[in-house]
């Protein structure tokens, strides 16, 4: 077993280290960061463009081969991920939006796979019923809904709540408030808290739609299944064969989705980063873009690829731990 | 009423009664009447087979027992027992019941066992639900009951996964998991339909072992009227629903009083029937059970309907002591006497040519298989894929079929026999011998050569649901070869029209689709459209086993006519020897990607000398109770070694009766090398008895023939083959 994951590790390392190459070549090549400053009023002197290009090694003039040298030693001998156009290190603004992001999507992810999964396999249970045919209209409605529409429209919602209520009970703007903190204990976390509930409602209705329609499916194939009627047949009650035989077996393709899930939201956050103003990672990868940051959109792929194979090997693991058909092959 | 061992009733009280049982449930076609007014009384240790077609409501009636049934089904009348009433029982209650004095066995054993717990948990969970123990204890109940069902290395295997298990120890598995807590009736629904003849013997073995255990009574679910003449002690037969006869298996297999009964039994191929009658053949279909026309359900298909058949329907009436049977015209069948044959003339096609008195040796060859061989290799590595060995699926293996013959090859799932068919179809060259159709080496032949032999090749497939497109009409089905081949518009037509009548089809149904007929119907669009080009060889892949028992018999009498009219060439694949025996003219048993034992059909029924043909054909249930009862079983231990890894030497040697009992020196040539196949040796056929005496062993060659009478192409690969006369 565990030399198989580290064959896994190794394919991956490989295959990263690939598509972040690809990346940097695209950025390189389709990018014009000198654009930006010749732009600049006053205008700059081209030989301090210039300079300022090659400072941040993505001047068009360097050849591309020595320019990739550069990169690689850049990061492989100093963990250098190279500056943005306007100088900042790439290295430190990613180093601190991770922890943004991870703040950010953490709770609403676990808290969209708890419900997701539980009202997937609830509704199963009690297909066409009214209860089902509820649940499935509500999240077929959230799964048509743009992610910034629902956003927008939790917003609106917790505007008129806080009207209502004649105070600021929920916070949308940013991960904490700017100016001095009341003098209570604990206000510091309160006003977290505040900012913390409308992100992490949308991300969890977001997860939870997903992962009910996905649950539901999994759970009614399983409830058909002649091994729940074994366990019926020996005894046990309706609720604890479906527990336990029939969404214990549902969960394991579930396991795979959980995993992968993980590794694309801490970088496809966008739309909420936005919309709650979070400076997380979503939100950077765009900018990236927008701002001609050929090294900080380097970066991201970088780390979204590497979030990306983390999720396959926990995925791995994660079958392996539920399926034990595929823990002794 | 004695009470031994804590149990309510003794041996030959009433267990369980059910009384005008009926259960309906909706469906989107309209009210399905599944079960409609069945009643019966089951005495503890007594084995009650149902028996009827699919939809005839017997897996209904046993859900309806164990209160599994679909939430949406209406159940009415009453099921007793121990004489508390379980109809409108709450869950919680029969729960309690469930697993603990009513069990169940399971159709498909390897679907029925949850994929992610221990074989050993599941018996747990099945004691620990309805009794307060340890978990040792219960695990240690869990070994013994394995030790019981016939598991080797109970101890090892109790913790095992359920697909670490072959199909027939999973459904011992089952077995052991059904009787865990003493059971009063073990209710089995198709215990062994998707197993093979020789796991099938060992399980019903098992079934019989656990009955005895428990005392408990059995109620055995099945289509097979084999197992029921063998397992059964009394027979409720069912049609649409309903129950039409009732009573002790003599009575049923030998005094049947309704129609449907009698054309059931005449119906089933017989492994000890000698010649070849036409089976009795039931026309039309079981009906829906939706919407069912007033009057007897039967009464379309049966030859002695008269118009009050038509208008209502017959209750069960007694017709013997303990028979019942709902028929009008019972009485006259009583006092008439009347066979399988009087009531269902058998389909004359008419004119049929002289039977073809050549002697077998001056026909033509038209396919001949030499040192044939198919290996596949095995390959492991997601990286870095390497071959770890090697499948030998079919391991030179030589056939020859003449022209006008009918080819059987026999053998378990596993054994070859689809792969030798696959390759044969490929006509690509084998990865050993050579495959010769009509006199051509096929690893020789150019594109153009291969389109005409194809011409002359057709294949009739296993499943005739999956091997029809279903978006296509039969006729553009039928019809698809002929376009293939260049036929004109006008001259397909015809030939699309005289195909549809040849197979028994109805030509005004061309315009229909696959979905529109039943699976007879269906085999017999899939014949039509082998038959198109006028083949002269067909091969068929398990042509009826998908069928039911009355369904089948007609194909089966269809693929007879075709041959003695068109006068084509079968290669017949079956596990079922019944069929073979039916159908062929010769068969050949493979075992493990060889032939172990070939020759004239009769001469190998009779006479079998290989010890695997002997456990197969002894292994086959035959639907008389008198000869079932009487009959000893040769019972092969385990199951069919893995092709990817053959035993050294003999490759039967692992599951052989005879190897078990011989001595050291007597098993080296046996350890050394595969036997050949020679002539089978002369002599009368010894008893089962004295063939499994390992003091009766003798090395091949003293038996063999010097100058037999006649000349034989009796083969078999056995160092101790000798006859036994297994049926």
């Amino acid at each position: 077993m565990v030399r198989y994951l580290l064959l896994r590790v190794a394919n991956y390392a490989v295959l990263l280290f690939i598509a972040v190459s690809l990346a940097w070549v695209l950025a390189q090549t389709q990018l014009h960061p000198r654009q930006l400053f010749e732009v600049r009023t006053p205008p700059l002197d081209p030989r301090s463009i210039e300079n300022i290009l090659r400072a941040a090694n993505v001047s068009d003039q360097v050849p591309l081969w020595d320019r990739y040298v550069t990169w690689l030693r850049g990061v492989f001998l100093h963990w250098d991920w190279g500056t943005s156009p306007g100088g900042g290190a790439v290295g430190d603004e990613i180093g601190r939006r991770i922890w943004v992001s991870f703040r950010l999507v953490t709770i609403g992810w676990l808290l969209g796979t708890v419900l997701g999964v539980a009202l997937g396999a609830w509704s199963a249970v009690r297909q066409y019923r009214i209860s089902d045919r509820v649940v499935t209209a509500i999240v077929l409605i959230l799964v048509a809904t743009p992610s910034y529409v629902t956003g927008e429209v939790t917003k609106m919602v917790a505007t008129a709540v806080n009207k209502q209520v004649g105070f600021q009970l929920f916070l949308f703007l940013g991960e904490k408030s700017t100016g001095t903190l009341p003098g209570y204990p604990l206000a510091g976390l309160v006003d977290r808290v505040q900012h913390m509930v409308l992100p992490t409602l949308v991300l969890t209705l977001l997860g939870l739609a997903g992962l009910q329609r996905l649950q539901r499916s999994l759970m009614l194939d399983a409830l058909g299944s002649d091994f729940v009627r074994t366990a019926r047949a020996k005894g046990l009650r309706e609720n604890r064969a479906v527990m336990k035989h029939a969404l214990r077996t549902a969960l394991i393709p579930t396991g795979t989705y959980f995993a992968f899930q993980a590794a694309t939201l801490f970088v496809g956050a966008t739309y909420t980063e936005r919309i709650f103003a979070f400076q997380g990672m979503g939100i950077y990868g765009v900018d990236t873009i927008a701002t001609q940051n050929i090294n900080g959109i380097v970066a991201v792929t970088a780390f979204g690829g590497l979030c990306y194979l983390v999720g396959a090997i926990l995925a791995d693991l994660m079958v392996a731990f539920l399926d034990p058909r595929v823990r002794l092959s | 009423m004695t009470v031994t061992g804590g149990r309510f009733t003794a041996t030959g009280d009433v267990v369980l009664s059910v009384r005008n049982l009926h259960v309906t449930f909706p469906s989107e076609a309209g009210l399905v009447k599944a079960v409609r007014g069945l009643s019966f009384d089951l005495r503890a240790g007594e084995t009650m087979a149902i028996v009827g077609e699919s939809g005839s409501g017997k897996s209904v009636t046993s859900l309806a027992i164990m209160g599994l049934h679909p939430r949406a089904a209406r159940i009415s009348g009453s099921i007793t027992l121990h004489g508390r009433e379980l109809v409108g029982l709450s869950d919680a209650q029969m729960s309690s019941i469930r697993g603990e004095d009513l069990a169940m066995i399971f159709q498909d054993p390897l679907s029925a066992l949850t994929p992610v717990y221990t074989i050993g948990d599941q018996i747990v969970e099945a004691i620990q639900t309805h009794h307060d123990v340890s978990r040792a204890a219960a695990w240690k109940r869990a070994v013994e009951l394995l030790d019981l069902v016939g598991i080797p290395n109970p101890q090892l295997r109790v913790k095992s996964f359920p697909h670490e298990f072959s199909g027939g120890m999973r459904q011992r598995a089952m077995i052991a998991q059904a009787i865990a807590n003493d059971p009063d009736v073990i209710i089995a629904d198709e215990p062994t339909t998707a197993l093979d003849v020789t796991i099938q013997a060992q399980v019903l073995d098992v079934l019989k072992t656990a009955q005895v255990e428990t005392g408990a009574a059995v109620i055995l679910i099945t289509h097979d009227l084999g197992v029921v003449a063998g397992m059964s002690d009394r027979v409720t037969v069912m049609y649409a629903g309903r129950p039409v006869e009732q009573g002790s298996v003599d009575d049923i297999f030998y005094r049947p009083r309704m129609p449907y009964t009698i054309g059931l039994l005449g119906a089933v191929p017989r492994l000890d029937a000698t010649g070849s009658e036409p089976l009795a053949t039931l026309q039309g279909n079981p009906p829906s059970v939706v919407d069912l026309p007033p009057g007897c359900p039967f009464s379309p298909r049966c030859p002695l309907a008269h118009a009050g058949c038509r208008t209502t329907e017959p209750d069960l009436a007694g017709v013997g002591p303990d028979h019942v049977a709902a028929c009008w015209e019972s009485d006259r069948i009583t006092r008439e006497h009347l066979t399988s044959a009087d009531i269902f003339p058998v389909e004359s096609a008419g004119d049929v040519p002289p039977p073809d008195t050549t002697p077998r040796t001056e026909r033509e060859t038209v396919l001949s298989l030499e040192n044939l061989s198919r290996h596949y290799p095995l390959m492991k590595g997601a990286v870095l894929r390497r071959r770890v060995g090697t499948v030998y699926a079919v391991d030179g293996i030589d056939l020859d079929l003449r022209r006008g013959e009918t080819l059987g090859l026999v053998g378990e799932s596993g054994c070859g026999k689809s792969t030798t068919l696959l390759e044969i179809l490929n006509l690509h060259a084998p990865t050993d011998g050579r495959i010769v159709v009509f006199g051509k080496d096929t690893s020789t032949l150019g594109r153009r050569e291969k389109k005409t032999m194809r011409r002359d090749l057709q294949v009739v497939f296993q499943d005739p649901m999956a091997s029809l497109d279903p978006r296509m009409p039969i006729f553009d089905i039928i019809a698809e070869p002929l376009g293939v081949h260049g036929w004109s518009k006008g001259r397909t037509e015809t030939r699309v029209m005289d195909l549809l009548r040849t197979v028994g089809l109805e030509p005004g149904h061309a315009n229909r689709y696959p979905q529109h007929f039943s699976g007879g119907q269906r085999q017999r669009i899939g014949i039509a459209r082998a038959l198109a080009l006028e083949p002269e060889l067909i091969v068929l892949d398990e042509p009826v086993s998908a069928l039911d028992v009355s369904i089948q018999a007609g194909v089966i009498n269809l693929l007879e006519d075709l041959k003695k009219r068109l006068r084509l060439s079968y290669l017949f694949v079956a596990h079922d020897l019944a069929v073979i025996r039916h159908i062929a003219d010769r068969v050949a048993v493979m075992y493990l990607g060889k032939i172990v034992e070939v020759g004239d059909i009769d001469e190998v029924y009779s006479r079998p000398s290989h010890p695997y043909t002997q456990a197969l054909l002894s292994a086959i249930p035959i639907p008389d109770p008198t000869t079932e009862r009487s009959r000893t079983r040769i019972l092969l231990h385990g199951d069919l070694p893995s092709p990817a890894n053959p035993p050294s030497g003999c490759t039967f040697r692992t599951r052989c009766p005879i190897f078990e009992g011989l001595d050291p020196e007597q098993r080296t040539p046996c350890l050394a090398a595969m036997p050949p196949l020679e002539v089978a040796p002369d002599g009368a056929p010894v008893t089962l008895a004295q063939a499994l005496d390992p003091a009766e062993a003798r090395p091949g060659g003293e038996d063999r023939p010097v100058g037999r009478d006649t000349p034989t192409d009796h083969l078999v690969a056995c160092y101790y083959a000798r006859p036994v006369k297994v049926l």
